[in-house]
């Protein structure tokens, strides 16, 4: 646990070479540490993941966040910018990661990383974490409620999702999911048949699904908040990251 | 739960936005997923827009199914009142 931290927001190289904006939080403590990066739920790089971003540091970690709506729409209100990401079909896949790879390569360029970095990632950001997973070399991902990492989106699906079966033999590191058993995107039956095939796959992978928490139960400033569920599933993310990611 | 659904519509009109300003609007998405303000788990969200001024030009309601349901059948009611030679749905 780091007493004193600072937070700020930085530019980061992301997808295509693109400047993007991102969030870092950063123990004060000069000793060597493991990097997250947190990819934020579908209403954007909001308050409350930014204390997401902080609450990283004050565990121990460097911590970033890219605003993946930043070529959208910078500079505008989260929920502004959420609105017109997904007027335009949400973010392709492939920018996703190579913001996430940016973010990865920004922690491990500072002076305090051990060399390792962990990515988790909350609602849309859950999938887009294990996506992340299966396409760069990360040391540890979390996937808090991700709908269609498995599953089939409705037809005349308008946004640019599909699901992640193809990639899960591609996954590169150890998968914390974290799930409510009442959320129904993704149900589980979801969860249920992404543990068979990482299991067929001999993928590591730890899943806990809470009774009575629905979709979002991270979420403190939603009705969906579940304290229960939420405590637990902090422990399991320091118990997973301090597993994975120690130096 | 997280549709990711949402439904585009163009729209031509004017709306009360940011600042008290008006501003005429294009654009509709409506979609059911988690509000960012609103006290439910879901609302019907429904934004109009005006993309060529910016992320910001923007009135966003949140509205729980059921008030949605009653607000689109008032918009309907309103149309069947009015005659068809003013562009309305009714008789005359």
């Amino acid at each position: 646990m780091s007493e004193n931290l600072s937070a700020r927001t930085v530019k980061i190289r992301g997808f295509g070479g693109d400047e993007v904006e991102a969030y870092l939080a950063t123990p004060d403590d000069a000793g060597r540490r493991g990097g997250v990066v947190v990819i934020h739920h579908m209403p954007g790089y909001d308050r409350a993941t930014k204390e997401i971003v902080r609450r990283f540091a004050e565990m121990g970690y460097d911590a970033i966040c890219p605003n993946l709506y930043w070529r959208e729409a910078p500079g505008a209100d989260p929920d502004d910018a959420a609105a017109k990401a997904r007027a335009q079909g949400g973010v392709p896949d492939e920018r996703l990661i190579g913001d996430v790879e940016g973010a990865a390569d920004y922690l491990r360029s500072l002076p305090t990383s051990n060399g390792k970095v962990g990515v988790i990632g909350y609602c849309s950001g859950g999938r887009q974490s294990v996506l992340a997973a299966c396409n760069l070399d990360l040391d540890a991902a979390v996937d808090c409620y991700g709908a269609f990492v498995t599953g089939t989106p409705p037809e005349g699906f308008p946004l640019q999702v599909r699901n992640l079966v193809d990639q899960l033999p591609n996954l590169r590191c150890p998968l914390l999911g974290l799930f409510g058993a009442e959320d129904k995107f993704p149900s589980p039956e979801h969860v249920a048949e992404l543990d068979s095939i990482l299991a067929a796959h001999a993928k590591e992978h730890e899943f806990h699904s809470y009774p009575g928490a629905g979709h979002s139960f991270f979420s403190v400033d939603r009705p969906a908040y579940n304290v229960e569920a939420a405590n637990d599933g902090w422990q399991r993310i320091a118990d997973f990251f301090g597993k994975h990611l120690a130096g | 739960m997280c549709t990711y659904l949402t439904f585009a519509e163009a729209v031509s009109g004017s709306a009360k936005g940011p600042g008290g300003r008006w501003m005429r609007v294009t654009d509709a998405t409506v979609y059911f997923d988690h509000p960012v303000h609103a006290m439910a788990e879901h609302t019907i969200n429904v934004d109009i827009t005006d993309p060529g001024a910016g992320p910001s030009a923007r009135v966003a309601l949140e509205l729980t199914p059921d008030s949605a349901r009653r607000l689109a059948s008032a918009i309907g009611a309103a149309l069947a009142s009015a005659p068809a030679s003013l562009g309305g749905d009714g008789d005359g």
